[in-house]
């Protein structure tokens, strides 16, 4: 039994880093520009085959391959920004809302135009896990959790130390006071979809390392990322951190419950119950 | 130091004339006072002055360029600055950065210049700190410089507000009721706070007050409006004296 429960709490953790890194940029998002962006599955989804277009025409490794996809999807991240949202942003948030449903829906056709809608994979083979005593451990999954948690200290590190990741913050803490002292709002938009898309691209390719590459892949983990910053008090990059985590332990761990098909009504109920009790997110202070 | 001029503004809301053909001229290197009844315009005035939204009809002046209806971020530039009746803050954000961020231009906001020139971004970071501390230092709020912004008191809250408007070059400073909300000693602080920077880094005043007390000691000269229009100007006593005045204002109490 808890050889069982480790297990899928590493799983968990797994997972939990996946969606925290897409939860920050959703967050971040949503703290600059005050809308919830439905097209972050599916920049995740671009990151990954952006990851694959590397991988195969240059046969590099993924690892390699993963920082081109990040720079690729944060200038995709921004020319969607520039093309479709910029226009809108003066006019009611809930047109921002549908018009980036509708990019979803852009960014999915795309893929499937390009790649096509069958599953794919970075590499075929099978990796031999590492065996620590009962527990099975893939050499991916390290190095996944290892890079998301380097990913995620550089992101601290901006929003801590640097000019403009105290902008972003004071952005998403008043806008109207931020709009009127000195900080120049066009730019830190900019920075935010940049670093938004780098670490939703980020997301997908470990996404795709851990399963598989597939045009609804970013979709489906739509919700659980969603679910992720609302639990984390929805603008909070570090809540969405936490909030990643934890939604991603609860949906392994409820597999022990519950059959796995239900594991994304755990995020959604996580969510729910986020909102009735503790809709300012569960966590306090600064963070 | 600069004079602010508005010649003949007006501004209406549907049907309701907030402003009407309002002229007055808020003198370099002084404190003017805006009082009036409420509803008498006066935040409509300086909304109009700091570029909230652009008057209907006439013109402000800053130092006799002509600033009418420019947006509020480009005025800050120009040293024309503002604090709310309602003081704003990033709450989330302790109170060093609260201030650390309003410089405007920094070099950490262009991408290139982090990288490649990191020995002046951080040299600017560190200028930028050492005046936010001498600011909170000289508004004696230093000992809560680490605490979050949003854990202030009202009043700390007020002083936070004035230590940005001195994180800029700022020349012309409107202060919206200032002593709303501020208990007795902090008023004494934020008195001095005010009178200090006037005299000694010139900053331009315009003041708007309900306490009389702290318009009489600070203000010269007054002007006072009601029903969006100027009824009277001059100095306090002569304002105070104003039949016109007692009769829109201050009532029989003052009398």
């Amino acid at each position: 039994m808890w050889i069982e429960v480790t297990q899928l709490f590493l799983n968990g953790l797994l997972l939990g880093s996946i969606l925290a890194l897409g939860a920050v940029g959703a967050t971040m998002i949503f703290g600059v520009l005050r809308f919830a962006h439905f097209a972050h599955g599916d920049l995740m989804t671009m990151g990954a085959y952006f990851a694959l277009l590397v991988v195969v025409g240059l046969n590099l490794p993924v690892m390699v391959a993963l920082p081109i996809a990040m720079l690729m999807t944060a200038a995709l991240a921004v020319g969607i920004d520039q093309v479709v949202y910029r226009r809108i942003r003066r006019v009611q948030p809930v047109i921002l809302l549908i018009s980036s449903f509708a990019t979803a829906l852009i960014l999915r056709a795309v893929v499937q135009m390009i790649w096509g809608s069958s599953n794919q994979v970075y590499a075929t083979g099978i990796q031999l896990p590492w065996r620590l005593g009962p527990l099975t451990i893939k050499p991916d999954h390290v190095l996944i959790f290892c890079t998301a948690t380097l990913l995620v200290i550089a992101v601290h590190l901006f929003l801590s130390r640097t000019r403009m990741g105290k902008a972003m913050r004071a952005m998403s803490d008043n806008m109207n006071l931020a709009l009127i002292t000195g900080i120049p709002a066009d730019r830190v938009i900019m920075w935010t979809w940049a670093i938004g898309g780098a670490l939703a691209a980020a997301a997908g390719v470990f996404l795709g390392m851990d399963t598989r590459l597939h045009p609804v892949m970013g979709w489906t983990l739509l919700l659980p990322v969603f679910a992720a910053t609302i639990v984390g008090g929805i603008g909070r990059p570090y809540g969405a951190i936490f909030g990643g985590l934890l939604i991603g332990c609860a949906m392994e761990l409820s597999t022990l419950i519950i059959p796995g098909a239900y594991k994304p009504a755990v995020a959604f109920a996580i969510m729910i119950l986020t909102l009735i009790f503790r809709p300012q997110g569960i966590i306090k202070g600064a963070l | 130091m600069c004079t602010i001029e508005l010649n003949g503004i007006s501004k209406s809301f549907g049907g309701l004339q907030a402003v009407r053909d309002v002229s007055f001229t808020v003198e370099k290197g002084g404190i003017t006072g805006l009082i009036g009844p409420n509803g008498a315009g006066k935040t409509t005035v300086f909304n109009m002055i700091a570029g909230t939204f652009a008057p209907d009809t006439g013109s402000i002046r800053l130092d006799g360029e002509d600033i009418t209806g420019l947006p509020t971020h480009r005025l800050f530039h120009k040293g024309l600055v503002r604090t709310f009746q309602i003081p704003h803050e990033f709450s989330r954000m302790s109170v060093r950065e609260n201030l650390m961020l309003v410089p405007a231009k920094q070099s950490g906001e262009r991408l290139l210049e982090n990288w490649l020139r990191w020995w002046r971004v951080i040299k600017e970071d560190r200028e930028i700190l050492k005046k936010a501390d001498e600011v909170l230092d000289f508004l004696e709020i230093g000992h809560v410089r680490n605490e979050l912004a949003g854990n202030l008191s009202g009043g700390q809250k007020k002083l936070l507000d004035l230590g940005r408007t001195m994180m800029t070059d700022a020349r012309a400073v409107l202060l919206d009721e200032p002593g709303a909300g501020v208990n007795r000693t902090l008023l004494g602080k934020l008195t001095q706070a005010i009178q200090r920077l006037n005299k000694e880094h010139g900053y331009t005043f315009c003041v708007i007050e309900h306490d009389m007390d702290l318009i009489a000691r600070l203000c010269d000269p007054v002007i006072v409006m009601a029903n969006g229009e100027i009824l009277a100007s001059g100095d306090i006593n002569s304002v105070r004296d104003n039949p016109d005045v007692r009769e829109a204002y201050l009532g029989s109490s003052a009398a």
